[in-house]
């Protein structure tokens, strides 16, 4: 166990470490006009976090996609044990589910501002509208692969369907759920972030947007930096429970 | 037809008539969207009028470019570091975060290295869509048995004979599950883009129209870009079935 932990290791530092080469590469090819050298960035970044905005913006940003999330988790959940469940609407609805998870969402965009308006309500719509589908579809395919010996289990037991859900479907299929939801994390992710970048007034995201209009190439670089080392960090630990969920059953 | 497409059909059915009530009752009003018959009929006469064929042509040629290079480049990568162990446990944390994070914040770096053409928004596109390829490509070329390989072996295959023969159209379902996605993150990079800082295309038209309250062109373009991406998702769906189908699994 401790070798392979000791090669993961390695690996992850290899990892950051070549990245932040080709960053530095790249800083020496383009030049001071188009971005900032790893240590200019982080410096930037740090400066940036000393200061009271960059929480408001932050914390805004973590409340909307926060909301974003428990919409997507728990409809995605709903319509997936569902649809996992009951064979004949699964059919009917997966591929349309399928459709509707490959349609270019960023589209959708000015429909979702007409509808709810620039502020928070829009850009949780937009966060949870990406990241609701691959939840539900990976729940589906969890629900359907669920041994039929525990279903009909339940049903001896006579449970109604919302036990059968909540005790049998749900810790059965809890690997694949746990995939899906790590997928709809980074989706509901870039999903609530684009929504900030055309449509709010506050958050990373419209800070990003301001940044870009403004052509600041600091602040470009530092949340840019930030939003990855978030995202990264937060993906990685979801990434090893979603291994460790696996391996045990 | 079978029950199930009938189904399917009757929701589809439905959830549009619900949307047309809803316009046509005024619970939706006209300023947030128009009546499903409205959209289609703006939709024709955009399309017969050409006059925004050229942002049409302009975001389709631009997305397939960023497809095919996506596709060729996403292919070529996984076929090139299939056998390296090290180096894919290296890059194996980077493919599974590479979505969470947000490629369009280097747009502005793109459009400074690049200018302000199509190539950043092409570039965008092509960053979306190559990890997917590169992911789904690796996932089957590890699928394919050993014997294959060996029997190739045997015949002295060199190694891109090899790709090009044996494990690439083995691998060819789940290489077909990337290129889905690169079809999906290829429209998605151009049309972000285009949004964001562009001087025409789709995207550009549609945030054009938006500001200006232009409904009759706003919507029409929008249904037309998903028109598009579910028409060529659906197009490869029927063709990773066919594949499917002929090796026995349904």
């Amino acid at each position: 166990m401790s070798g392979a932990k000791g090669v993961s290791l390695r690996n992850a530092i290899a990892l950051i470490v070549g990245l932040i080469l080709v960053w530095q590469l790249l800083f020496w090819f383009a030049g001071d006009i188009a971005m900032r050298s790893p240590w200019d960035t982080v410096r930037y970044a740090r400066r940036m976090m000393g200061t009271d905005s960059f929480w408001i913006h932050f914390w805004e940003s973590v409340r909307a996609f926060a909301t974003a999330l428990a919409i997507a988790v728990s409809v995605g959940l709903f319509v997936g044990i569902w649809l996992g469940f009951h064979r004949l609407s699964g059919r009917v609805m997966e591929p349309m589910l399928v459709a509707i998870y490959s349609i270019p969402k960023i589209t959708l965009y000015p429909i979702v501002l007409l509808a709810f308006g620039i502020g928070m309500s829009a850009k949780i719509a937009f966060g949870a509208i990406h990241g609701v589908i691959p939840i539900a579809l990976f729940t589906i395919n969890a629900v359907r692969n669920v041994r039929i010996v525990l279903i009909k289990t339940g049903r001896v037991h006579k449970l109604t369907m919302t036990e059968m859900a909540r005790w049998v479907l749900f810790p059965a299929a809890m690997p694949e759920i746990f995939t899906g939801f790590r997928v709809g994390f980074s989706l509901t992710l870039i999903g609530t972030l684009l929504g900030e970048m055309f449509a709010a007034q506050r958050g990373l995201g419209y800070l990003l947007m301001t940044a870009i209009g403004l052509h600041n190439v600091d602040v470009i670089m530092a949340v840019t930096f930030l939003l990855v080392l978030c995202a990264a960090s937060v993906s990685t630990a979801l990434l090893a429970i979603d291994h460790r969920l696996h391996r045990r059953v | 037809m079978s029950r199930v497409t009938i189904y399917r059909i009757l929701v589809i059915a439905a959830a549009i008539g619900i949307l047309e009530l809803l316009c046509l009752i005024g619970t939706i009003d006209r300023i947030t969207m128009q009546a499903p018959h409205l959209i289609a009929r703006d939709l024709a006469a955009i399309l017969v009028a050409g006059k925004l064929n050229g942002a049409i042509a302009k975001t389709l040629t631009n997305a397939s470019v960023a497809f095919v290079l996506a596709l060729t480049v996403g292919i070529a990568t996984a076929v090139a570091i299939h056998g390296y162990r090290a180096l894919r446990e290296t890059l194996d944390p980077l493919f599974a975060t590479y979505y969470a994070i947000p490629v369009f914040g280097f747009y502005p770096l793109l459009i400074i290295l690049l200018g302000l053409g199509d190539a950043p928004q092409i570039m965008i596109a092509f960053m979306l869509g190559v990890v997917a390829v590169i992911v789904n490509t690796l996932n089957g070329l590890d699928r394919v048995p050993n014997v294959l390989k060996k029997t190739a072996r045997i015949h002295g295959m060199g190694r891109l004979d090899l790709a090009f023969t044996v494990t690439l159209p083995y691998a060819a379902p789940h290489v077909l599950t990337g290129v889905k996605l690169a079809v999906a993150y290829s429209l998605i990079g151009i049309v972000g883009a285009e949004f964001i800082m562009s001087r025409g295309g789709m995207g550009y038209e549609i945030s054009f129209a938006f500001t200006n309250f232009d409904n009759a062109t706003m919507y029409p373009l929008i249904v037309l870009i998903l028109l598009v991406s579910i028409t060529a998702n659906t197009l490869l769906s029927l063709w990773e079935k066919m594949l499917l189908t002929r090796r026995g699994y349904s």
